[in-house]
């Protein structure tokens, strides 16, 4: 499948990197010891998991009403964070399947850290769904299971439920496909393991795979099949997640633009937390012949269309509320931009909708400090987003006598910086033991799409 | 006692005292008493100051009254009532008319009222609401025979006044009668104030304190307190320690009147026995039998003295038999004298020229009761604390309610705390903002402050009895020529309410008695939905039931509630009642400023708003200001009041979401909890329209975090054993009482036959003085419920959602002709 391609196709491979090099730089992080950087990096995630584990302890220890909530705003921080972290989990998906299945070659750098990025962005995601749950212990009960309190169901009606069965086969085909991929790369490193401790794990690890033509079918063939199963996941779960809100009847919520508008943003914001990862990893790793700017041009212009629909969206919302003439809906949508919130609903909009559009400059797109500026903007007004549906939407309905206001305490805040911990404590452990990239896959465009190919290819010496 | 102790002397006093009422009825019509009220026969019912449905007497029974002519059953008219008034109170609040009219000028509005229909000249200084009262003086006098002025005032002037008045309007026979006296105030303050002069001259030997507490509520407790220090033997029956308890020598613990044989005569002629209901739980012994043995009288045992008594002089010659058919009545009607005609002799210019010489300067400090504390005796009461004041929806203190405009003037902010200075009193307390207060005026309850009450009453706000003071021998609960200091500390309040106003939403459906007269709908628009069959009422509409596929059946009972807002007052019994019933968890100030209060019940109140659509509309304003506009209450704004529970929605928002079914519909129309399946994701709550569910975000039971009402033995006593303690983390809400729907059922059962209609009465229900609240069943076509949901103003709260909630409410009807235009109407 390997040809030559034409030289004005962008270099996914820069420096004239070989085969060997390829395995070299990917192999490296796991060989040798880490840096300064990483450690510092692990200790500060490491004692903010350590973090959440005390905050959520104490929540679960207490009772939710360490929190802020109320009895209008059942909902705040818990379900934004949810539905960020599971919304950012979507570009891992997204890169590996969807941009498989296009035969689109610059995901293979990126791929594995994203899907990385996506299973620990789910567990994160799923911690809050338990978390926030009144009785935590009994978390297990929205799953359909055998059980003897009689004949006890889950409701099949419930989003919530929906949720359950979206969110949990996103973690497992995410899981099972990740893992697929990593096998060809874990027997490398098995190969070139020069100690026992690495030579045992990695011989797990790697299932037994030797390389054989047959092994390679299958693999490819299980590929292909897994970005079958996943892509439609990256359209159905944040769809899914969005009738959390969509099928209620709360103005601001109860609305049929949610699907579409939910996924775009997912997918805007998981590139945008690529990006935030990836400029680090391949800056603390040198990786950056396999990562290139190249890259990251790609996955700008993805931040800038999808950050385009999400504002489109925004704007649809406004005029629906205005065209259907329901006044409780206007009011949510006035309220949202002018009430109490506004400076929640105005620092979405300028991260999510304005910041963006800079990426129409080629110049910001191949500029590392604005991209991973812009990256974090972006997480920012995406928190945000989730913050002003949720909040806003909430603490004014229906009846004024139970409009309240909500603040969250110490303990909110805390669970969300203990899950920012959870998820860097998982990425660096994963940059540590993982190889970072697909390198088995990405050595398949070395002949096609490396500057030294393609050096070969301008100079015509054949 | 006079006769084994002849020196002995029984003064009564009453922590709010009415004395200047009595005082003017022997003056006016030689009869120290104060009379009883029948508002149901006023057509015209004039208020200087009296909130007669929230504190003022006797208001439970004066609200019975009241609503028996504002209640539109079928008919088409109700009374007009008229109000003048300082601080925004529950009758005001009622009212067709209310007016501001600061406290110092009630003399001097009934002067001019006088004036009006008496056709006196009598001088008295003008009102800021001269206008309004020369209208409501030709409203009284169109009604003559049927109209009523009360005044809450404790001065004997402004009584002897309003005595006048009522004279002269006829309502003496008709809607007051002295002959059939009330009996529920007889403190004298003249003999109270000598009896401290006495005390602390060292002249009284020994003392002893029935059902008292002076050293909390007597206006000048600093010289009770020092005037008791110098009597020799002081003697309490209090049933704790409190603050005049723990000054006395001994304290014999009362029984609680639970415990209690005893008898009363609440109104002339009208008898009544209470008997125990439970064993002492505690040491106690009953007052009247320890004082039986100080006068080593043959009998010590209370309730064979009651009944010796009552043959003998109550029931004369009555049987053991007779004795039995009382006790089981509960109340003994004496045929009594006949009336007797008694003319008004009072000295009205004497009056009138005490009011016209009084000061009326400066800013003033009213103090008035809390429909929920009161006096402040039962302070202790968790539930109490809990309910939210009727107007201002705050909880767990007192305040200085002032105008937004006053405050505004004087630089001060909702929670200032202000430090208020009026003859010796000086009480520091924060700031509330009311809409509809007097300007130049504050406001404070009493009942806070206590010291000795117990944990729950104990330094929860400010005492403003030292407020109160002696005016021609009575004590009036006012106080003129304030300085008013702000510190610079700053107070939260606790609110259950903290939006005031319906933004322009058809919430609460108002109309006047005008239009509802022209159309019984008025008011009540219903809003229609465009669907592809043309317009449909919302209750046509409908998601789920086809042909093939009906919707929910509910074959034997289909329950529901109907609340008419034109008799709800808005007093809030009805929530007390839940929380006794359903073991409700008071949660504290703390949790209320957290917006996390348990009540299953509760009641919106809204303030009207200078601005409305049509306003915004007329002037051309724009929709953002608008909205911002109408979160402001006018000056003086009209109230509603809106009880609202589980809606019991057939198509229930709540039921859908529920991940795990813990909240399911019965095939009678009950929206059910299963707290012990319910997993507390809220999502049931966020999706509720009517925002009634609530979760326990703490376990609120056992916990020292919250020492109320379910955290000892004691209290856990007062817990219903029907109804489940949730734990926490679960989801709870109104189940309309389904422990007594359950009840009901099944002693109809056994007797084998259905439940007839009202024999099952929710809590609220029961409770409300009103009968705002209707309980049955939609399937009887014959019950109370059918009837009223049949009625033209029958609406269901936000029918546009399309929840089909099984509540109703009817519309609440004005008989304000002048400007009584509904603000809150569809568009």
């Amino acid at each position: 499948m390997s040809h030559v391609e034409s030289a004005l196709r962008p270099t996914l491979i820069e420096g004239d990197r070989t085969y060997h090099d390829i395995t070299e730089d990917v192999c490296r992080p796991i060989e040798s010891k880490p840096n300064k950087w990483w450690w510092i990096a692990f200790i500060v995630s490491a004692a903010a998991f350590l973090w959440w584990i005390i905050v959520v302890g104490y929540t679960v220890g207490t009772g939710l009403g360490v929190w802020g909530l109320n009895k209008t705003v059942g909902w705040a921080w818990d379900i934004t964070n949810f539905v960020w972290w599971v919304g950012i989990g979507h570009a891992g998906t997204l890169i590996s399947a969807i941009l498989l299945l296009f035969r689109q070659k610059w995901r293979l750098s990126i791929n594995r850290s994203a899907e990385a990025m996506t299973i620990f962005a789910v567990i994160c995601a799923a911690s809050f769904i338990v978390s926030h749950m009144g009785r935590p212990w009994v978390a297990y009960w929205p799953l359909p299971l055998a059980n003897q309190f009689g004949s006890l169901w889950v409701n099949f009606n419930s989003p919530l439920v929906w949720d359950v069965f979206a969110i949990s086969t996103y973690f497992s085909v995410s899981l099972v496909f990740w893992y697929t991929g990593l096998i060809p790369d874990f027997a490398v490193v098995r190969d070139r393991a020069k100690t026992k401790a690495r030579k045992f794990w990695y011989t797990i690890l790697s299932f037994g795979w030797v390389g054989t033509a047959k092994n390679w079918q299958r693999f490819e063939e299980v590929s292909l099949v897994l970005a079958g199963i996943s892509t439609p996941l990256v359209l159905s779960v944040h769809s899914v997640v969005s009738m959390d809100f969509a099928t209620s009847v709360i103005p601001g919520w109860h609305t049929t633009i949610f699907p579409p508008y939910f996924v775009a943003g997912a997918i805007f914001s998981g590139f945008a937390m690529v990006e935030t990862l990836l400029i680090i990893t391949r800056k603390v790793l040198n990786l950056e012949n396999s990562i290139t700017m190249c890259h990251i041009d790609m996955m700008n212009r993805i931040i800038l269309l999808t950050g385009s629909i999400v504002g489109v969206a925004y704007l649809t919302e406004f005029f629906i509320a205005w065209y259907s003439g329901v006044e409780y809906e206007q009011y949510a949508f006035i309220n949202r931009a002018t009430g109490p919130y506004w400076w929640a609903y105005w620092s979405m909009m300028t991260c999510n909708v304005i910041s963006p559009q800079l990426f129409w400059s080629a110049k910001l797109r191949t500029n590392l400090f604005a991209t991973f500026f812009l990256s974090i903007i972006v997480n920012i007004g995406m928190w945000f987003e989730r913050f002003v549906i949720i909040v806003t939407s909430l603490h004014r309905d229906y009846v004024p006598s139970s409009w309240t206001m909500y603040s969250p305490t110490w303990v909110e805040m805390g669970i969300f910086i203990g899950s920012l911990g959870l998820f860097f404590t998982c990425f660096l452990l994963f940059a540590r033991f993982f190889p970072v990239i697909a390198m088995s896959e990405l050595k398949t465009i070395i002949k096609s799409s490396s500057s030294q190919a393609k050096k070969g290819g301008h100079h015509g010496s054949h | 006692m006079a006769a084994k102790f002849p020196t002995t002397k029984h003064i009564s006093y009453d922590a709010v005292s009415a004395y200047g009422m009595i005082k003017a009825n022997q003056l006016s019509f030689c009869k120290a008493a104060i009379p009883t009220y029948h508002f149901e026969n006023a057509d015209v019912i004039v208020s200087i100051g009296a909130d007669f449905i929230g504190n003022w007497l006797s208001p439970v029974e004066y609200a019975k009254q009241y609503v028996q002519n504002r209640k539109l059953n079928g008919k088409k008219t109700m009374s007009r009532h008229i109000h003048f008034e300082a601080n925004l109170s529950l009758t005001g609040s009622n009212a067709d008319n209310r007016y501001k009219l600061k406290v110092s000028q009630y003399g001097a509005a009934l002067v001019a009222l006088y004036n009006k229909i008496a056709g006196g000249s009598l001088s008295a200084p003008a009102t800021t609401q001269d206008a309004a009262l020369t209208a409501a003086a030709n409203e009284l006098m169109n009604a003559r025979g049927k109209a009523v002025v009360v005044c809450g005032s404790n001065d004997v002037n402004d009584q002897l006044i309003c005595n006048a008045i009522n004279n002269a309007l006829g309502s003496y026979g008709s809607t007051i009668d002295l002959n059939k006296h009330s009996n529920i105030r007889q403190g004298n303050d003249e003999e109270m104030a000598a009896l401290v002069a006495e005390m602390n001259a060292g002249e009284v030997g020994a003392v002893i304190f029935y059902n008292s507490n002076p050293s909390y509520t007597y206006p000048d407790a600093g010289a009770f307190d020092a005037a008791l220090a110098k009597v020799d033997l002081k003697i309490s029956f209090a049933d704790r320690e409190d603050e005049t308890a723990a000054k006395c020598d001994y304290i014999l613990p009362d029984s609680h009147y639970l415990e209690s044989w005893n008898d009363a005569e609440p109104v002339k002629g009208v008898f009544s026995l209470q008997q125990p209901a439970i064993k002492n739980l505690f040491d106690t012994k009953q007052a009247q039998e320890v004082m039986l043995s100080w006068i080593d009288a043959p009998v010590t045992d209370y309730h064979e003295y009651i009944k010796a008594n009552w043959k003998a002089n109550v029931a004369s010659g009555a049987t053991e038999q007779d004795w039995f058919k009382i006790l089981q009545d509960g109340v003994y009607n004496y045929a009594g004298e006949d009336a007797v005609a008694m003319a008004f002799a009072g000295n009205v210019n004497d009056a009138a020229a005490k009011i016209a010489a009084r000061n009326q300067g400066g800013d003033e400090v009213v103090v008035y009761e809390k429909t929920g504390l009161g006096n402040g005796n039962q302070a202790n009461n968790p539930w109490l604390q809990e309910l939210p004041d009727p107007i201002s929806k705050v909880c767990w203190d007192n305040y200085f309610a002032v105008s937004p405009k006053f405050a505004k003037d004087k630089g001060w902010k909702h929670g200032d705390v202000i430090e208020v200075k009026a003859g010796s009193a000086t009480v520091k307390a924060p700031v509330c903002l009311q809409p509809g207060q007097a300007d130049n005026t504050l406001a404070i309850a009493m009942g806070y402050g206590r010291t000795a009450a117990g944990t729950a009453a104990n330094g929860v706000g400010a005492n403003a009895y030292p407020f109160l003071s002696m005016m021609d021998g009575a004590v009036v609960s006012y106080a003129v020529g304030a300085t008013v200091n702000k510190t610079v500390e700053e107070y939260a309040l606790a609110s259950t309410q903290t939006h005031h106003t319906m933004m322009g939403r058809a919430i609460v459906k108002e109309t006047t008695l005008d239009e509802y007269k022209h159309d019984p709908t008025a008011g009540n628009h219903i809003h229609m939905l465009a669907t592809h069959k043309g317009k449909m009422k919302p209750s046509d509409v409908n998601l789920w039931a086809t042909e093939e596929l009906p919707g929910h059946e509910k074959p034997n009972h289909f329950w529901g509630m109907s609340i008419d807002l034109n008799s709800c007052i808005g007093c809030g019994s009805c929530v007390v009642a839940c929380n006794a019933e359903n073991n409700v968890p008071v949660v504290g100030k703390d949790e209320i400023m957290r917006a996390r209060e348990m009540h299953w019940i509760r009641i919106d109140r809204y303030y009207t708003s200078d601005m409305d659509k049509e306003t915004a509309h007329e002037k051309g304003i724009g929709k953002l200001d608008m909205y911002g506009l109408m979160e402001e209450p006018a000056e003086n704004p009209k109230v509603v009041f809106q009880p609202v529970m589980c809606q019991h929605c057939s198509h229930a928002p709540c039921e859908t979401v529920c991940p795990v079914v813990a909240t399911t519909h019965s095939s009678e129309g009950l929206n059910m909890m299963a707290y012990n399946r319910c997993v507390g994701t809220r999502y049931c709550a966020n999706n509720c329209p009517y925002k009634v569910r609530r979760f326990n975000w703490f376990k609120y039971s056992d916990n020292e975090q919250f020492p109320f009402n379910m955290n000892d033995s004691l209290g856990k006593m007062v817990l219903n054993p029907d109804v489940t303690v949730r734990s926490r983390g679960v989801m709870e809400k109104c189940s309309m009482c389904v422990q007594r729907i359950q009840y009901g059922k099944l002693e109809a059962k056994k007797q084998s036959r259905r439940p007839m209609d009202g024999e099952i009465k929710t809590a609220c229900q029961q409770t409300c003085p009103t009968n705002a609240i209707t309980f049955g069943d939609y399937n009887d076509a014959n019950s109370a419920l059918s009837k009223q949901s049949k009625d033209e103003r029958m609406y269901h709260l936000l029918d546009e959602v399309g929840a089909r909630p099984s509540v109703n409410y009817l519309t609440k009807v004005v008989n304000a002709p002048a400007e009584g235009k509904p603000k809150a109407t569809h568009h």
